[in-house]
């Protein structure tokens, strides 16, 4: 499970100033439920998902996750976590396995356990022609299968997705979108940051939107469209974020 | 600090550093390489400038002289030197060096020699000109045996004895050990390199490890681990420390390997000659064979660990502050001038070390090696050398886990 409460993170800028990229953001997510984090780009959906995974330690507020508190216990939560991002990337010279197995041993896994491991996530996701492969001469789609091997590596509790289907194309995507759909049927507590409308409306059970670091509104889709007599998601987050600028 | 994750995280930086094809040439091709290319390259072409040079005979152009025939006729018979027509513009005619040297001889030079009180010859050349200035000494040679000359005839002239004039001779004999002698000679020159080479193996780890790191994407995906953030940079650490130690091991291999096989070339092209740990070398005009005493090469090698760490640690610190590798080069590159001046100040005849050098980093270091290849160990400034680089290098250590830790270093855009 993850609870964010209150959830602030404050950078200081010299030009700018202070500027609040997660402002007081509340919300909760179950285990076997994928809550769906929409914002544009620069709304705060990273430094959220940075703050949940320990990356960054939050201003104020605070967060629990697996039921570790994010900054008294970041190490534990790091081991409950898988966390995948556009901007996590593989280490061009190491092949899949190295990649794979070395994740592992940082999870403090044996070395017997990463072999099995490293058997299982390959065939589940068909990876047995490039495991031995280097990282660096990779297609994209073997790159996202390797990244995702290596979140689960561990067989985290709760996975984090901060936009991982950036700039990818329509299959890769795809695979991804499948790929967090097992997660839940696995009954993991999945957090999916996005900025696509429609990955929103086929995969999230609730949708939290957020803006200028403030969580603007949060529901399942039939409750978001229900509040603002809108179908179509897009402009329900329009509506939502427009609401905001024009206050 | 858990040691198992220290050692994971050293072991992968090590498996993929030595897959980096810029990293094996900072850390093993070039240490490996330096010592033949300077010995076998620029010590051949060094000593077949300066062959060629003492080789050269000088053109020489005579200016005046009409009165004093047998002093130009002794000089145009003298095989050293060749004498040409005068230029119009002589001067110019140097300059360009077509000419090497003009020797003026005074009006009336012969006939005030033979009253006894002569007026000065005056030689010209061009100043720092290699093949001008080796002219002005053959010059300059023949003017001193032309004078020894007359100071014979005037002797044997008024039946006095040649010892008037000369009444004895002193010769100059090396009394210093061999060690002593080729520390001397090699013991400043011997840290510079390991200095050199120490930081620049451990520049480029350094920055493949931490801006390499951030700008391919994987320093995220390494902090998403449940390691400690203390145990990701020691592991890291003791990698760019290992780029370090290697280019120095490399390059002592090969120094050693290079001068067992032909250090003569370096040392003036005598064939027979021979320098490194324990064998001989020895300049043609060199009564005594300088040699590298291996204890102080072992000193050398225990004095630079600590300066080692530190490099590791600040080239660390400072390529962490970049954000791509292209950055982290801009800032590492120009910190070799700041281990290249003291290294060359230690190199200067005349520094010798006293307690307040022995504080100042790598100066100190440069200072006490130079001690130590000459067999001389000064064991409070060795201490003191040693304590104050492991302080010195455990605060850059410090410094290193403190801006790993700093999110506005790590993610900083």
């Amino acid at each position: 499970m993850i609870e964010a409460h209150n959830l602030t993170k404050t950078f200081r800028d010299k030009k700018r100033g202070e500027i609040h990229a997660a402002d007081h953001v509340s919300f909760r997510v179950q285990p076997g439920q994928i809550y769906g984090l929409l914002g544009a780009n620069g709304a705060g959906k990273t430094t959220t998902l940075r703050v949940l995974a320990t990356l960054l330690a939050p201003t104020s507020g605070t967060a629990t996750v697996a039921g570790f508190d994010v900054v008294r216990d970041a190490q534990k939560v790091r081991a409950n976590v898988g966390f995948l991002a556009a901007s996590t990337a593989l280490y061009g010279r190491l092949t899949a396995r190295e990649m794979i197995g070395y994740f592992g041993r940082l999870n403090g896994m044996t070395d017997a356990a990463i072999r099995a491991r490293i058997k299982q996530l390959s065939a589940e996701l068909d990876m047995d022609e490039f495991l031995d492969r280097r990282c660096e001469k990779f297609s994209t789609g073997m790159k996202q299968k390797t990244s995702i091997a290596r979140t689960l590596v561990h067989d985290p509790a709760v996975m984090i997705f901060d936009e991982p289907t950036l700039g990818l194309d329509v299959m890769t995507a795809r695979a991804i979108v499948r790929f967090v759909r097992d997660c839940r049927a696995r009954g993991k507590t999945v957090i999916y940051s996005t900025h696509v409308m429609s990955e929103v409306e086929k995969l999230c059970d609730v949708i939290g939107i957020i803006h200028d670091g403030k969580l603007l509104a949060e529901g399942t889709l039939a409750e978001l469209r229900a509040r603002h007599g809108e179908q179509d998601m897009e402009e329900i987050f329009v509506k939502v974020v427009g609401g905001e600028v024009a206050a | 600090m858990n040691w198992n994750n220290i050692v994971t995280v050293y072991l992968k930086e090590l498996k993929d550093s030595l897959r980096d094809r810029r990293t094996l040439i900072s850390t093993i091709v070039v240490p490996t390489v330096i010592m033949p290319l300077l010995m076998f390259g620029v010590g051949k072409i060094m000593s077949g400038v300066i062959k060629k040079t003492q080789e050269d005979i000088p053109s020489v152009a005579i200016l005046g002289g009409a009165d004093s025939p047998a002093v130009v006729a002794a000089l145009k018979k003298s095989a050293r030197l060749r004498v040409v027509t005068t230029p119009a513009d002589w001067k110019q005619a140097i300059g360009d060096k077509k000419l090497r040297v003009a020797v003026e001889i005074p009006a009336g030079f012969e006939a005030g020699l033979k009253a006894g009180a002569a007026a000065a010859v005056k030689v010209y050349n061009y100043s720092g000109e290699l093949k001008s200035e080796n002219g002005a000494r053959v010059v300059e040679r023949f003017l001193a045996d032309l004078r020894e000359q007359t100071i014979a005839d005037r002797l044997a002239e008024h039946a006095l004895p040649k010892t008037l004039a000369r009444p004895f001779e002193f010769k100059r004999e090396n009394v210093a050990p061999p060690e002593k002698v080729g520390g001397n000679m090699f013991g400043g020159f011997v840290p510079y390199l390991i200095i050199i080479l120490c930081f620049s193996g451990a520049m480029y780890p350094a920055m493949d490890l931490t801006a390499g790191e951030k700008e391919r994407g994987t320093m995220e995906t390494l902090l998403c681990s449940p390691v400690a953030r203390v145990d990701i940079v020691l592991g890291k650490f003791l990698m760019v420390l290992t780029g370090s130690l290697s280019a120095m091991f490399f390059m002592l291999i090969s120094m050693g390997v290079t001068a067992a096989i032909g250090g003569s070339l370096m040392m003036g092209g005598s064939a027979t000659s021979r320098v490194g740990v324990g064998t001989a070398a020895a300049r043609p005009t060199m009564d005594v064979i300088p040699m590298i005493d291996p204890m102080g090469l072992l000193g050398v090698l225990a004095m630079v660990l600590p300066v080692a760490v530190l490099f590791a640690a600040a080239t660390f610190t400072v390529a962490l502050f970049a954000k791509s590798y292209k950055e982290a080069q801009s800032y590492v590159g120009p910190m070799i001038i700041v281990v290249i001046m003291p290294a060359v100040v230690g190199m200067l005849p005349g520094i010798d070390l006293n307690a307040r050098l022995a504080l100042v980093p790598l100066l100190n270091l440069s200072l006490v090696c130079k001690e130590m290849l000459s067999g001389v160990w000064h064991w409070n400034y060795i201490a003191l050398i040693f304590g104050s680089s492991c302080l010195y290098a455990a605060i850059a250590l410090a410094l290193a886990v403190k801006m790993f830790k700093r999110e506005d270093v790590i993610f900083r855009t």
